[in-house]
């Protein structure tokens, strides 16, 4: 239900003029929710960026997340090349 | 990797019979979607943070587990906070929250924007974030009120990015 929530709001802050994108921890829900930009990443739920204690692995997701911004061509869904 | 099918089993039937449709982006309608093209450099940028973690501060109302449809309320969250203070209300039996106890950058990762601005890869951080529960299975009030409320307060900051993790 995480994945609802977080698609629902992220559309409402594009709506307000700001860039956004999400981690996405179960594509079939993202696929069905079909925020503008998200990231799916194959870590357990729970476990939205990685690891705990694991900065390198966390900096690497939020980068390959931040590198969609660029991306216009919305629903944009990649997967995270670990 | 997780996967529908790999879920506890209540949990897999509930998502499988969930009317996700409902929710889903309309053509006709204008907020879902909407495209925000970046207009400036990320190492120009502000950024900020959306969870739906149920982090919140020991100051703060915890969230209100016991709502049926789920507690569509938000906290805010001030970038200076220490991250071992946030409390973790989610107790959602869908997922493992050991990780976030732990580190809470697994979910909202201040340290590693904190990081980022060092290296000049961001702008700013913004000096507010948002935490949401989620398990919010009647999400209308989410859609109607506290989503957009949201949005307009990160636009009060002028941020120009938002980056928000589930869980």
């Amino acid at each position: 239900m995480c994945h609802q929530s977080v698609g629902l709001i992220q559309r409402q802050i594009e709506y307000a003029g700001i860039t956004t994108v999400s981690i996405s921890l179960l594509r079939e829900i993202t696929e069905k929710t079909r925020p503008p930009r998200a990231l799916f990443v194959p870590f357990p739920l729970g476990y939205p960026l990685g690891e705990p204690d694991n900065a390198e692995l966390q900096t690497r997701i939020i980068q390959a997340a931040f590198a969609l911004l660029s991306r216009t061509d919305c629903p944009v869904l990649e997967t995270f090349a670990t | 990797m997780a996967r529908i099918d790999d879920l506890d089993p209540l949990e897999r039937l509930f998502l499988k019979g969930y009317p996700f449709k409902r929710f889903a982006p309309r053509p006709d309608d204008p907020v879902t979607t909407a495209v925000t093209t970046l207009r400036k450099p990320l190492a120009q940028c502000t950024v900020a943070l959306v969870t739906t973690a149920g982090l919140s501060l020991p100051g703060q109302p915890p969230f209100d587990t016991s709502i049926k449809r789920g507690d569509s309320s938000f906290r805010e969250i001030p970038s200076a906070v220490a991250l071992e203070s946030l409390e973790m209300n989610h107790r959602s039996w869908a997922f493992d929250y050991r990780g976030v106890l732990r580190d809470r950058n697994l979910a909202l990762p201040l340290d590693r924007l904190r990081e980022m601005r060092e290296r000049g890869e961001i702008g700013a951080i913004a000096p507010r974030h948002y935490s949401f529960m989620g398990s919010i299975v009647g999400p209308a009030k989410l859609t109607r009120t506290s989503a957009p409320e949201v949005a307009r307060l990160l636009a009060e900051d002028s941020v120009d990015v938002v980056l928000l993790t589930p869980v």
